[in-house]
Parts: C-alpha cells; structure tokens; sequence
C-alpha cells in the first residue's frame, strides 16, 4: 500500500475517534476528499519541479504512534532554548507531554489544539479563525487539515503580551520504525497584542519522520508576531511547513527560518495582507551540506494599498546538497503604493551543490517600487586572503565569511539568547571553534 | 631578516615581478615608491602569501627560511604583515572579537593556550590609545561602515596587536587627511624597533614626511630600478617617474 492509500484507509479509524458532531467534522470531511482527488504533489507540478516526495512515499510510515512514549527533560534539555524562562507546548511523536511543557490561561491562552477543537468555550474563535487561512486546494494542506487534532493553540487578546516568549517543540522518539506527524497550530493575535514565538522539531533517533505541518496565523490591527522556524532535525527526518498568515492594517509579523539541517525541508510560507500599512518579513540563513535539500516557497499577496513586504534569504550549500528558493509576491491592482523587497543570496561551497532560485512577480498596479535580486557565488577570494594574512587559518576564516554573509539576517532576531544559540548552530555547521561566541 | 632574491611572480601567464632583490635588515624602514601597475601592491601580496600570484622563480626568506609553499596564516605567525589597501568587511564580527580570533590562532600555532581575557583587554586598551581609537569603535562590526581614515587606522592597530617582524604597509596613506596620516605614521613610528622591520608602499612623498625610510627603491616594470636614501623621495616628489622610465628604458 503506498502513503497515499495508506492515509485514506487511516481517516475512517482516525474520524471514529474523534467527536463526530464537531462542525469541524465536516471541515476534515472536505479536506480528505480533496487530497483523495489529487493526492501527493509531483515533479510536474510547477511549485514541485525541484522537490520530489517519491522516495518519502515509499516509505511505510505509522500514521499514529502505537502507544504514548516519554522522554526525560535531561535527555532534551539542549533542544529548548533553557537560558530563558519560557512557555512550553511540546509533543512526543505527535502526542501532548505535559510534563514536558508549560502552558497557561492566565490572561492569554497558551494550550492545545486539541482542547480548543472541542472545549465549547474556544469555540467562538475555532469558528472565526480554524482552517480559515489556510488552502482547501493544496493537497499537503489539505492532508494536514483531514487529520487535524493537536497542535499548538495561542490566543492572545486585544493589547496582551505573553509574559515570555513560546516554544512548540516537536519530538520523535524513534519508538516506531518510521513515523508520520501532522500537527496543527493556531495563532490569533488580537489587536495591539505581540507574540514571540519559537517551533523546533526534532528526531531523536535515526529513524525516519516526516512531519506535514500546517500553522495558521492572524494578526489583527497593530498586531505583532515573531515566529522563529529553527530547522536543524536529524538527517532521516523531513519537514513539510505549511504557514499561512492573515494581517490586518498596520500589523507586523516577521518569520525567520534557520534551515539547517533534515533530510528534506520544504518551506511554504504565505503572507495574505488584508489592510493597509502592513509590515511583512520573511528571512532565511540556510546551511545545507551532505545530501540535504531545503526548498524555500514563499508568497506576499498584497491585497491593498500601502504595504510593506521584505525578503532576504541567505543560502550557504556544501557537499551534494540542494536548495530552492521561489519567491512569488502578487500586486493586486487596487495595492497602490506597495513597496515590495524580495532577496535572495546564495555561496556554492561544493561543485556538487546546486540552487535554484527564481523570483516570481504578478504585479496588477502602477504605483508600487518591486525590487528583486538573486545572486549565487562562491567566497571572496580577496576576503580569504585578508583573514589567512591575520593567522586565521583557511577553514576558520571561509567561516567567518560565510557567517559575515548571513549575518544581516540575524540582526533582527529579537531575542538575545535566541540569537546567541543560533550563532552557535552555525559555528557547528560550519564546524569551527572561533574562540568566541559569534 | 627579509631577504628577496630574484623574484619573479606571475597572475595568470602575465609576469608581474620580474626579478626583485631586496633585503631588508632588522630596525629599517624600506619605501617602495613606484608609478600605477609597476608591481607594488603584487610585491606585498607575494610576500603575505596570495596564492593568486604564482612565483616562477626566486625566493623570499624571512630569517634565512624560504617561505615558498607556505600559507599566509602561517607567515602571519612567523611575523609578516601586511597592511591592506582595501580591508575587507565582515559584518558580525566585532572588532575585538576579530582580533582575539587573530591573536589565539597564532598563538595556537605556536603551541601557546589562548591569551587570558584580562591580558587580551589590558593589550586592546594599550595600542587602542596608541592610536588614538575610541573604546566603542572597537565592538563596531570589523571595517564595516568604517570610513577610509578609520579603515586604515584600524589596520595599523591591527598590526600593533600583532607585533609582527615585517610589516608592509600598502598604500596606508592612500584616503587619508592630515590629522588621520599623522596618527597612523605617529603609531607606526612607536611600533617600530631595532628588532622589527617596515616596508611602506606609496606613490607620494607625504607619508615618509612622518615615516622616515632608511632606503627608498624605485619600482617600475616588475624590476627595483633605483634604490637610495630618503633624498630619492623627495627627487621623485620634485621629478616624477618619467626620468626614470627613460633611464630603466636605456
């Protein structure tokens, strides 16, 4: 039975155990009948033409895991950014560990999917707000959505922040030869509130995962989300992240994806501004080497008038591996005075890496400044030459340069320790020891 | 200490030096003062090591060790320097952090631990005020956005971190105002002694006004084809180069 099959045979078991007179019921109902007509996206598909899910499809995966398995904190500690006091929402192979997490009401709402999917009281927002965002075309979205059940729910009402930021972490323990997970997460940002947000997932084994993710975002008016995608799984386990956001007038949400490891990575991140004076920004620093692949699909509809969109992707690829990079930004006639900045840089370290990039732009209106620059190189010579005449060896110094490339990136990462721990992420990929921390 | 012997380098199947001789002895100071494309800034290069330039024959020492085959990092730790025309910039790295990364990598190499923090800060603090470079300068991400004056002089403040045996200065004056080359040549002149060495690279005169060279060498074609005293600057600050193409012509 191929994965496909196997996921439809798997949502009858999956429907009977779940509330049957949820309006959400009908919402999975749909989505399965969508992703039973077109199934998993191929290479002849446009958006696919550079990332294939053949050999993912062969795979026998469990669609649930068999029992609920635990890891102790010690063992995990490393995955969770530990400097800070944090709120927890964290999941072992699919399933809520409360032990694990740190979750609260107290003022805002930091909790499960799960709870909000059924407790009357969430209700009023899971109608507003659940499956709203997100496609009913795409065929992983609508995968994702057919199973939807658990996952991270954050609401934070009008003029609230969270006392401190969140992480959702994802752990597989490996208990099950090859596992598939699909969480499902939802944000809503109310007016004038803020957020900060951290989501990691991670293998703990060499077994294989392949988690299909869908988050959905809103951010009302003068709203403000940070969303930080930390990317650094084990090489059997593959990603598929489905992030869907809604702005209103003068929100602002930025996402920063640190892509730098998994087996394969495809990131579809899209922004839908329905307001004016909104402010969206997407970064990347992706640092790929062995055979990894990361594909970076990114979308900006403006939708109205005197926005703001902002895109700098930063690539470093050695050895064999492959990266995307498609970003498609949408001018809609009536977005007057759009001002859209999309860029996407890439260094070669490998004759066998490759990238593919390309900057897609459907822009209806006549008044709007659209820039676009993609570039692939290789390190500065001279720059070596610069550092190797001060004693830094060659090695240490193509790293100082490749984290001198990705650095504009990083600056706007807003939380101090967040961003120490990412520099040390890159320190290791890069495999040097600079002394300090960069 | 710096003994250069019949040098010929090329970039490229194009022969840049063709036939240098040059030594230069401890507690001197050596001006190569040359018209554009005489091979100046190639000397430097060469002699710090880029690979880019490829030696067909001759040698540079450096206290009797040919440095053939050896990369610039290692003849950073045996004592040469080079000061840069154009400092790259590297955006995230503190200058500090920089030089830390600089000096214990060398110190590595040498079979030494890492320099203690409090010793690292005290030396950061010394040759900080030698030229005359303000404390909050120094956290600045290296030479980005610095302007050509503060480029420059954070190189020679690079140099007086590293206490190199040779230091060849390429092109310092280059950019610089008065006030900016009077620091620069003023730091220069408290780094030098009787057991180091500096080679300054320069088209004008102005710059030996405050570092004053024991030998001063012509370059022109690849070749050194006048050497003399400090006299010689000023003759060429006076006559131009163009007697000199029509002598080396002859």
């Amino acid at each position: 039975m191929d994965l496909k099959d196997k996921l439809i045979s798997s949502f009858m078991a999956f429907e009977n155990n779940v509330d049957v007179d949820n309006p959400v019921h009908d919402v999975r109902m749909e989505a399965i009948k969508n992703f039973e007509e077109k199934g998993f996206p191929s290479k002849k598909e446009e958006a696919w033409k550079y990332t294939s899910l053949n050999s993912i499809q062969k795979i026998d995966f469990s669609i649930f895991p068999k029992e609920e398995n635990t890891i102790e904190y010690k063992d995990v500690k490393r995955y969770f950014l530990h400097e800070i006091d944090t709120y927890k929402i964290v999941f072992v192979d699919g399933i809520y560990s409360s032990y694990l997490s740190e979750t609260t009401h107290d003022g805002v709402d930091i909790c499960l999917m799960s709870a909000a999917l059924t407790k009357p009281m969430y209700k009023p927002v899971i109608d507003v707000y659940f499956n709203k965002v997100a496609s009913k075309e795409e065929s992983l979205t609508t995968l994702n959505t057919a199973f939807s059940r658990e996952g991270a729910y954050i609401y934070i009402p009008k003029n609230k922040m969270p006392k401190k930021p969140i992480e959702i972490l994802h752990f597989a323990t490996g208990n099950e030869a090859a596992l598939m997970l699909q969480p499902r997460n939802l944000i809503v940002v109310e007016e004038n509130a803020e957020v900060q947000i951290i989501e990691r997932h991670q293998s703990l084994t060499s077994n294989e995962v392949l988690t299909n993710s869908v988050t959905e975002i809103f951010a009302a008016e003068n709203g403000i989300v940070d969303y930080y995608k930390i990317q650094n799984d084990a090489p059997e386990s593959s990603l598929i992240d489905n992030t869907y956001i809604n702005q209103k007038g003068k929100s602002v949400v930025k996402v920063h994806t640190f892509s730098f490891g998994g087996k394969l990575t495809r990131n579809n991140l899209n922004f839908y501004q329905n307001g004016e004076y909104i402010d969206s920004t997407m970064k990347g620093v992706t640092i790929l080497g062995d055979k990894q692949h990361v594909d970076h699909h990114t979308l900006v509809h403006h939708i109205e008038p005197n926005c703001e969109s902002h895109q700098d992707y930063k690539g470093i690829y050695g050895d064999g591996s492959t990266g995307v990079f498609n970003g498609k930004i949408i001018v809609d006639k009536i977005a007057q005075k759009t001002n859209a900045f999309q860029q996407n840089n890439n260094i070669l370290i490998s004759d066998k890496a490759t990238i593919n990039t390309k900057p897609q732009l459907e822009i209806f209106a006549d008044d709007v400044k659209c820039s676009h620059g993609c570039t692939i190189g290789q390190l500065d010579e001279d720059a070596l030459f610069y550092l190797q005449s001060r004693g830094i060896p060659k090695k240490e110094a193509r790293a100082l340069l490749m984290y001198a490339f990705a650095n504009n990136v990083l600056e706007s990462v807003r939380i101090p320790e967040l961003k120490a721990r990412i520099n040390k992420l890159i320190a290791k990929k890069l495999g040097v020891n600079l002394g300090f921390d960069l | 200490m710096l003994k250069i012997t019949d040098l010929h380098a090329q970039v490229e199947d194009k022969e840049i030096l063709k036939g240098i001789n040059l030594e230069v002895k401890a507690g001197e100071v050596h001006a190569i003062m040359g018209p554009n494309g005489s091979g100046k800034s190639t000397l430097a290069s060469v002699i710090a090591g880029k690979e880019e330039f490829e030696v067909t024959e001759g040698s540079v020492a450096l206290d009797g060790e040919d440095l053939e085959d050896i990369a610039p990092e290692e003849r950073a730790h045996k004592g040469i320097f080079l000061s840069f025309q154009y400092p790259v910039e590297i955006p995230g790295v503190s200058v500090t952090n920089f030089m830390k990364t600089a000096i214990n990598e060398s110190r590595k190499a040498k079979g030494l631990d890492d320099m203690p923090a409090n010793e690292m800060l005290k030396m950061i603090r010394e040759k900080s005020e030698l030229l005359e470079i303000d404390r909050k300068f120094l956290s600045r991400s290296l030479n980005e956005g610095f302007s050509g004056g503060e480029k420059k002089r954070n190189e020679i403040f690079q140099m007086a971190m590293l206490e190199p045996k040779v230091a060849i200065l390429d092109e310092t004056d280059s950019g610089l105002d008065i006030d900016a080359l009077r620091i620069v040549a003023n730091g220069v002149n408290k780094l030098k002694s009787k057991d180091n060495a500096v080679i300054v690279i320069t088209h004008y005169q102005r710059l030996l006004d405050y570092i004053v060279p024991d030998f001063v060498h012509v370059l022109y074609n690849g070749r050194i084809v006048k050497s003399g005293g400090k006299e010689l600057a000023m003759e060429l600050e006076e006559k131009g180069y163009d007697w000199l193409k029509q002598e080396a012509a002859v």
